[in-house]
């Protein structure tokens, strides 16, 4: 193959998500039909997805400097694809109602996953901050999309204003590195220790600053604030993409710029890592605690499990790639199945979510394989073995031991047992007694429903992964030792 | 494969007994379907361990102790060969008391709940078979992350059990609370051991480059002070919560006192035992330097349990809660002969566990009785029911003197093995821990007497025992006496087994200076 055509085949996905958001476009100003938008746009993320098998033949590339792909970026091109895939599942149930246009909401969606898509495969400066602002930028509108609902406008806003705080410091730290090292691309960037002491200072900084934005995205204690919020705010579908998608692309690019760049490879910085890990697990587990709302609790969870990912940063090495992929893999299968479940629950869409715990009282004696998906999801997010939240527990741990650093193995410990808490609170909360009449409830045929067929492939997911993960780590060895991040 | 088999009925009926209830119209009244299948795949597992006793050979391989334990029958398959795990099952005369102990209390737990459980019937078994299937992964698995699986996942059938049809508790104390109570603690402890294995593993993995969890291969690793330590200690402190070893025991009252009848004697007859058999299985084997170190701390934490739970017992009214807080004492004999290292003393545990399981299901199966007839397990609110409910207070007197330790019952050749074997290494603790015995009486004879002497609240009769309750009681009188009468079908199966861990640890005992 020539050098264009293996690029070409190379970025097809990307491509093809572009495409498909151009036919979207198209379509809706031809004729406004939400079957048939929500059609084109998961037949878009499934040619994608299919055409990541033709990508691994031509992997590892370099696509101009600014983007590579490798067997790093197809497999969390993957992640992303199944989980937009799942979540526009999702939204069309929910949406069938909305009293409002419908259809741009998948416009909305192709776009941030294209960001998300630019995000995991760039190794410039340039590039990633073109997919952190296309990733952003439609979620602004995603998570706003029920503005009649004050409380989803709110969340837009305030997603939108920290945002855009965060992007600014994500600048900042490019600038300072750029006026230290010179370079743009992420391998050509100064080794602090190299050299003398301002120059190394202003790597930090700079740095540092990345991490600040980067940190904000992630929801990582200290720039946790907006998430129960946020969370509670957007629509079910929206809650289940930014817990997911936003933070895979997110992660996936932190790890690469830590794996890739010579300016983080200071102790100091490690550290701060450490310590921001540290905060995420206790404080996101301690915050979620006294939660009466299933969508801010899966928000301040989502803080300590990215807590726990951060480990995987921390300890570095090949076991740390690894860790980070197979970790991403059953979180995201894990979350999707959480929101999946809060999703239906509150579909069709009719006014504010049903979030408040008080929804789920009895769920398990009306609609029991819709409760025991939730139980699954439950004991998942919570690490009980069966689940595939086993093993990304036992591979954050294995990773944190590996590398001696037993204050976070300490904190994850502690962290675990404060979450199991309300996992547990909310997992029995299916199985008491139903109020006399239930407040909100999944339509009763929700088992035949896209979403509904969804959540429960999820669950099989959830278990089968749990008891032979061998197919999973797998993949992401396959992965990683073929890209070497 | 018959270890497979054992493995996978429970589970496989428990699916069985849910999904057939979800077939049936709702309001309709409950069908004995699921618990006549509850019960004969809880049959069919004690049949097979019954069968692998009498075909069993549990004498040494060899005639001399190895650097493995000599394995009966093993089953081994590829897993997660990423990390070396492996499906990895085997049984020794050890892992045979305890499946047969489960397989029997299993039987026993179905039973009980017959009358007792009413609502939401198949997905209560559902959650008994699935506690017995971990409980029975935990016995046979010799692969230290297939045995954390089951550790960890036996807990939540359990939490379930307490959670949905436990009692609605004392004084604020829900069972929902109790049930998270459980599961924090036992789960927390169980993380710590993790941590533990990992570390282990990593060990292992620095000063071979191969990745394993198997139990054999990690015997073998070379231990440096402290990291062994620490290790240790990691495992000592799941074991001791499971035990529970005073300061440690804080859900063990509450977890008993609200769950329903069949989640106290699956607890006290078996879930406890699997901490002893962790402690002789792995935390000892695998760490025996460290574990000699740590072995006196150990022996004066059982005899603050002995002292502890006894006094503890005593100051209770509610029935349950005193059977559990005697379990904390009795476990402190255990604990005692667990660390003591001589092979009678270790012998007279394994007595101890059969009888004290024997004994504790027999008294919670009669309080559950009660419970059914008065709705209440308050002993202040009861007195004089000896003659009104038939032949139960005559079961309840064996039970409660065999709890105290009466000779011809298994529970005094338990405890006399333990004192007997470990007065020559520990002559002190000994002495004190005998005092335990006078304060067992006590507590048990209060028990007898506020329940069942005294003045009757009236002369009506309560209504005696059925055939099923009779019978149950009936059994268990005939196995404590046997345990009691012929220690030697005990004492058989587990010498060899009992030979190896003493051999173990007494060759770091040696070692150490200080000891």
């Amino acid at each position: 193959m020539t050098d264009f055509s293996s690029q070409f085949v190379a970025i097809l996905p990307a491509l093809l998500i572009a495409a498909t958001i151009v036919a979207v476009v198209l379509a809706t100003a031809y004729q406004r039909h939400h079957f048939r938008v929500a059609t084109l746009t998961v037949l878009g993320l499934n040619a994608a997805l299919l055409s990541l098998l033709a990508a691994l033949t031509v992997t590892p590339i370099e696509v101009t400097p600014l983007f590579v792909i490798d067997g790093y970026s197809v497999l969390f091109t993957a992640i992303i694809l199944v989980a937009a895939l799942a979540c526009s599942t999702l939204a069309y149930a929910y949406l069938s109602t909305l009293p409002d246009r419908r259809e741009e909401y998948y416009i909305l969606l192709l776009s941030s996953t294209l960001g998300g898509i630019a995000l995991v495969s760039s190794q410039h400066m340039a590039s990633l901050f073109i997919g952190f602002e296309l990733l952003s930028v439609p979620l602004y509108g995603m998570i706003a999309y029920a503005y009649r609902d004050h409380i989803s406008l709110e969340g837009g806003l305030k997603y939108m204003v920290l945002s855009g705080m965060a992007s600014s410091f994500l600048l900042f730290g490019m600038a300072l590195l750029y006026a230290a090292s010179g370079t743009l691309s992420f391998a050509g960037l100064l080794d602090p220790m190299a050299g003398d002491g301002a120059l190394h200072n202003w790597l930090l900084v700079g740095v540092g600053m990345m991490v600040v934005g980067l940190g904000f995205k992630l929801s990582l204690v200290p720039f946790h604030l907006w998430t129960p919020d946020v969370y509670e705010g957007a629509p079910g579908p929206v809650s289940a993409f930014l817990a997911t998608v936003s933070k895979v692309a997110v992660f996936g690019v932190l790890m690469r710029f830590f794996v890739v760049a010579p300016s983080t490879d200071d102790h100091l910085l490690m550290i701060l890592i450490g310590v921001i890990a540290f905060a995420s697990m206790l404080i996101g587990n301690l915050l979620a605690l006294r939660q009466n709302n299933i969508k801010r609790l899966l928000g301040y969870s989502s803080i300590a499990h990215l807590g726990y990912l951060l480990t995987a940063v921390v300890a570095g090495g090949a076991l740390g790639v690894e860790t980070a992929g197979v970790y991403l893999v059953t979180y995201v299968a894990t979350t999707l199945g959480a929101f999946g479940v809060v999703t239906l629950v509150s579909s069709p869409y009719s006014g504010t979510d049903a979030g408040s715990l008080d929804h789920y009282r009895g769920l398990f004696w009306r609609r029991p394989y819709l409760a025991a998906v939730l139980t699954v999801m439950m004991l998942s997010l919570a690490g009980i073995p069966l689940t595939i939240g086993f093993i990304g527990k036992f591979y954050a741990i294995a990773v944190a031991v590996q590398s001696g650093l037993w204050w976070l193995v300490g904190s994850l410990v502690v962290g675990s047992t404060i979450g199991l808490y309300y996992y547990l609170r909310v997992m029995v909360m299916l199985y008491l007694e139903a109020p006399e009449k239930g407040p909100r409830d999944a339509i009763s045929a929700w088992g035949r429903q896209s979403g509904g067929i969804m959540v429960i492939l999820l669950a099989i997911a959830v278990i089968a992964l749990g008891i032979f993960p061998q197919p999973l780590i797998s993949l992401v060895d396959a992965a990683v030792f073929t890209g070497g991040g | 494969m018959i270890l497979c088999w054992i493995l996978f009925i429970p589970f496989v009926g428990g699916l069985l007994c849910w999904q057939i209830e979800r077939g049936r119209a709702p309001g309709s009244p409950p069908s004995t379907l699921p618990r006549w299948i509850a019960l004969i795949s809880m049959l069919l597992i004690l049949v097979l361990s019954l069968w692998l006793w009498f075909v069993g050979n549990f004498t040494l391989t060899g005639g001399s102790v190895g650097a493995a334990p000599s394995w009966t029958r093993e089953i081994q398959l590829p897993w997660i060969p990423r990390f070396g795990i492996s499906f990895h099952l085997a049984l020794d005369g050890l892992s045979l008391v305890m499946l047969l102990l489960t397989s029997f209390l299993g039987v026993l737990a179905v039973l009980c709940s017959w009358k007792e459980i009413t609502n939401r019937v198949g997905f209560f078994h559902l959650n008994l078979l699935w506690i017995i299937g971990g409980v029975v992964g935990v016995f046979l698995s010799v692969d230290l992350f297939l045995f954390f699986f089951f550790w960890e996942m036996m807990l939540v059938p359990m939490y379930f059990l307490i959670a949905l049809w436990g009692h609605s508790g004392s004084k604020g104390q829900t069972r929902v609370q109790t049930a998270i109570k459980f599961f924090i603690y036992t789960q927390g402890s169980g993380l710590l051991m993790l941590v533990s294995i990992l570390g282990l593993v990593f060990v292992h993995y620095s000063q071979t480059g191969v990745f394993t969890f198997d139990y054999i291969a990690l015997k073998e690793t070379p231990l440096a002070g402290p990291v062994a330590f620490i290790l240790m200690l990691g495992f000592f402190i799941a074991f001791a919560v499971k035990l529970p070893a005073v300061p440690l025991h804080g859900w063990l009252p509450d977890a008993h006192a609200q769950a329903p009848t069949a989640g106290s004697v699956d607890l006290a007859g078996i879930l406890l035992k699997t901490a002893a058999y962790g402690m002789l299985r792995f935390a000892i084997p695998l760490f025996p330097h460290a574990s000699a170190e740590w072995a006196p701390y150990a022996m004066v934490l059982g005899l603050i349990g002995i002292y502890y739970g006894a006094i503890l017992a005593f100051a209770q009214t509610d029935m349950k809660r005193l059977i559990a807080c005697s379990s904390i004492s009795h476990m402190g004999f255990i604990l005692i002969g667990i660390y003591s290292g001589s092979t009678l003393a270790l012998q007279g545990v394994v007595v101890l566990m059969v009888a004290h399981a024997f004994s504790s299901a027999g008294l919670f199966i009669i309080s559950g009785q009660l419970y059914e007839r008065l709705r209440t397990r308050n002993m202040m609110e009861m007195g004089g029911l000896f003659g009104r409910i038939g032949a139960l207070p005559g079961f309840a007197l064996v039970f409660v003197v065999a709890s105290l330790g009466m000779p011809a019952t298994g529970n005094f050749i338990g405890e006399f093995l333990i004192l007997f074997g470990a007065f020559p290494v520990v002559p002190w603790v000994i002495v004190i821990a005998c005092g335990g015995l006078v304060l067992a009486a006590i507590y048990s004879l209060i028990l007898m007497h506020r329940v069942y002497w005294g003045e009757p609240s009236s002369e009506a009769s309560l209504g005696g025992l059925d055939t099923r309750e009779y019978s149950m009681l009936m059994l268990l009188v005939v196995l404590t006496l046997i345990v009691g009468l012929f220690p030697e079908t005990v004492l058989s199966v587990t010498q060899s087994a009992m030979i190896e861990v003493t051999h173990w640890f007494a060759a770091a005992s040696s070692s150490l200076p200080t000891s």
